[in-house]
């Protein structure tokens, strides 16, 4: 028999601690492939979040470092700058990097820092049992908007593609979807290129996952993607926002 | 060793502190420690060193953390306001095992307070000062030399026993020029030793080498056992340190003092100058100088407490700290009273030795 799907070699063998229909998984698996295929395991370190990826730093097989929540771009910036040789990405969920984080993303994808980012959007604060994210969408309903998130009160989502394609430094941005077959392969397209920009040190690269959260927005996994497509990508446009390479994006 | 140069304390520790193997510094400017950033700003490039100007203290202590889990000598500094953003990554740091070096020329507070020499963060850095159970060796200097040197120490305690080291100075510390001269500089051959040691611990991936351990830099133990453990360990950590790692010194301790006193730092200067003032004038009174303000040398206080002591005497540049310690340390045997100044004063010697006659 012939093995033609297995395990990247870029994951351990420590079992997810996800909820059934998450996809911090598929994202997970889709940074291992490209580490896998770009033969960057060896030295590649990664920074784990504050949230529901909080394990991810068992789930690498690579050194990892676990951040304070928020923190992520600034440790990894630390370990890149004692590091050169070796490359760095962090894995961060919304709440983390849209909301107590802002200023350490701002400020690590304007330095152009030599990392790469990997944003799960899925709208909600997962790990802390679904309270509002700055990414909710208006009107959605979380455990702290509980008659749904009044934009006019606490203002719109934020769009951390768009904002940080304000910056110069920047060398890729790309917003994907993990909502199906299809753009999972898009997906896996757009974060091997930035593993591969990664690989040859050219700067910060950022991709935004649109993903969902079945158990904190209380529907099954098919009902969630439905809902996410119908809501998250007509707000969250998934796209090429920047790819130096060929200056202008697709 | 060279030869003497005037320098100012913010800069003599920046040159000791590359001198001493540092080679990444992360920090945010704030008065009175800017010479310091300025100084590593100039020199870092000069030794293939990284200097990044961080966004706040809140992420320059985060790359200090990221830095310090790839086992190598890094440092920050800052002056009361940015070591208090500082305390979440501290806690982080220490919670990791890791080692780094924290330089806080303090000023006056609370809140924004103003920005002359005070030691109002004494209880920040000796008591904890961010969230959970851990401790941070404090160092304090109470000249230009003095600061130089401990940076080399700080890194050295700060590598021998994986933990966060405060040098805490002063804003009067770190703006005073004063003859220093500089250990020789660590070789290629040093580095190549301090990676070594590091590489059992600190992260630096090779998944396919043989024998290889995923390396993770965490505070995380979501078992409840297995935190138990966890900070256990670090008590231990803890306990072993206020074993061997206690440094004073004494001034005029002897079998005459009719008073001991205890101060630090700048603080310390002034009660020095006045207990010669006092000596010249035949009143014997002794100084305990603690060098390391955690772990706090009480031993050398109860055995300064001869029979003609009748009182004990905080000198701080607060309300009154340190006086805590002080207390534990004489355990009720005598009365211990207080002077202090606040606001980023300083007291005079003649105000010193006035307190010092009221009280014998
Ligand atoms: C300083 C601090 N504040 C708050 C928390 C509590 N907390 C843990 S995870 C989290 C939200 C995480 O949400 P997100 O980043 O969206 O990731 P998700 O769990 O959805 O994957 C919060 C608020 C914390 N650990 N530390």
């Amino acid at each position: 028999m012939e093995v033609i799907a297995t395990r990247p070699k870029s994951l351990t063998n420590v079992p997810f601690t996800y909820c059934p229909g998450c996809l911090h998984g598929v994202a997970h698996r889709l940074i291992a492939e490209a580490m896998d295929e770009l033969d960057m395991r060896n030295n590649m370190m990664g920074v784990a979040p504050v949230g529901c990826s909080v394990f991810a730093y068992e789930f690498f097989d690579c050194d990892m470092a676990e951040a304070a929540h928020g923190r992520a771009p600034a440790v990894a910036t630390g370990m890149k700058r004692a590091r050169p040789d070796m490359h760095v990405f962090t894995y961060q969920g919304d709440g983390d990097l849209a909301a107590i984080g802002t200023a350490e993303i701002i400020h690590a994808a304007n330095r152009g820092e030599n990392i790469s980012v990997f944003f799960i959007n899925n709208a909600i604060y997962g790990m802390t049992g679904g309270q509002m994210a700055p990414t909710t969408l208006p009107g959605m309903k979380t455990t702290t908007s509980p008659y749904g998130r009044d934009e006019n009160d606490i203002g719109y989502p934020i769009r951390m593609c768009e904002l940080i394609d304000t910056l110069v430094s920047p060398y890729f941005i790309e917003r994907v979807s993990l909502l199906s077959p299809q753009d999972i392969n898009k997906a896996k397209r757009a974060v091997k290129k930035a593993m591969q920009y990664n690989k040859e040190d050219r700067g910060f690269t950022f991709i935004e996952f649109i993903s969902t959260c079945p158990t904190n927005w209380g529907v099954d996994p098919l009902k969630a993607r439905d809902w996410a497509k119908e809501n998250m990508l007509p707000f969250f446009k998934v796209g090429n926002f920047r790819d130096k390479a060929n200056a202008g994006g697709e | 060793m060279g030869e003497k140069v005037l320098m100012k304390g913010n800069e003599a520790v920046a040159e000791a502190a590359i001198r001493a193997g540092c080679r990444l510094y992360f920090a945010y400017p704030i008065t009175p420690q800017s010479e310091l950033i300025e100084y590593m700003a100039k020199m870092m490039p000069k030794v293939d060193g990284t200097f990044v100007q961080a966004e706040s203290e809140l992420a320059a202590i985060n790359m200090v953390y990221g830095a310090a889990g790839c086992g190598k000598r890094v440092m920050t500094s800052s002056s009361s306001p940015g070591i208090s953003l500082k305390q979440e990554g501290i806690s982080y740091i220490a919670g990791a095992n890791l080692p780094a070096v924290i330089v806080n020329v303090q000023r006056g507070g609370p809140g924004l307070g103003d920005i002359q020499p005070a030691q109002g963060d004494y209880f920040q850095a000796t008591k904890g000062g961010g969230h959970g159970d851990y401790r941070v060796i404090t160092l304090a200097p109470s000249s230009v030399q003095e600061f130089a040197d401990m940076a080399s120490l700080a890194f050295d305690l700060a590598d021998k026993y994986r933990n966060p080291v405060y040098i805490l100075s002063d804003g009067l510390l770190g703006q005073m020029m004063e003859p220093v001269e500089f250990k020789d500089a660590k070789t290629e051959k040093d580095f190549e030793e301090l990676d070594k040691q590091h590489f059992a611990w600190c992260m630096h991936s090779n998944q396919d080498e043989p024998n290889h351990h995923h390396h993770e830099i965490n505070s995380l133990e979501i078992d409840p056992k297995v935190l138990e453990k966890h900070v256990e360990k670090l008590g231990e950590k803890y306990n072993e340190i206020e074993k061997n790692e206690k440094r004073w010194e004494e001034y005029n301790i002897n079998e005459e003092n009719q008073m001991v006193c205890v101060s630090f730092g700048t603080a310390s200067r002034v009660v020095k100058s006045a207990i010669d003032t006092l000596q010249e004038a035949g009143i014997s009174v002794g100084l305990i100088r603690p060098i390391t303000v955690w772990p706090y040398p009480s031993e050398a206080i109860q055995k300064a407490l001869n029979d003609k002591v009748k009182k004990v005497m905080v000198f701080e540049l607060n309300l009154g700290q340190m006086v805590e310690d002080v207390k534990i340390a004489v355990n009720g045997k005598l009365p211990v009273e207080f002077f202090g100044k606040v606001g980023g004063i300083v007291f005079t010697p003649e105000e010193v030795q006035e307190k010092i006659k009221e009280n014998l």
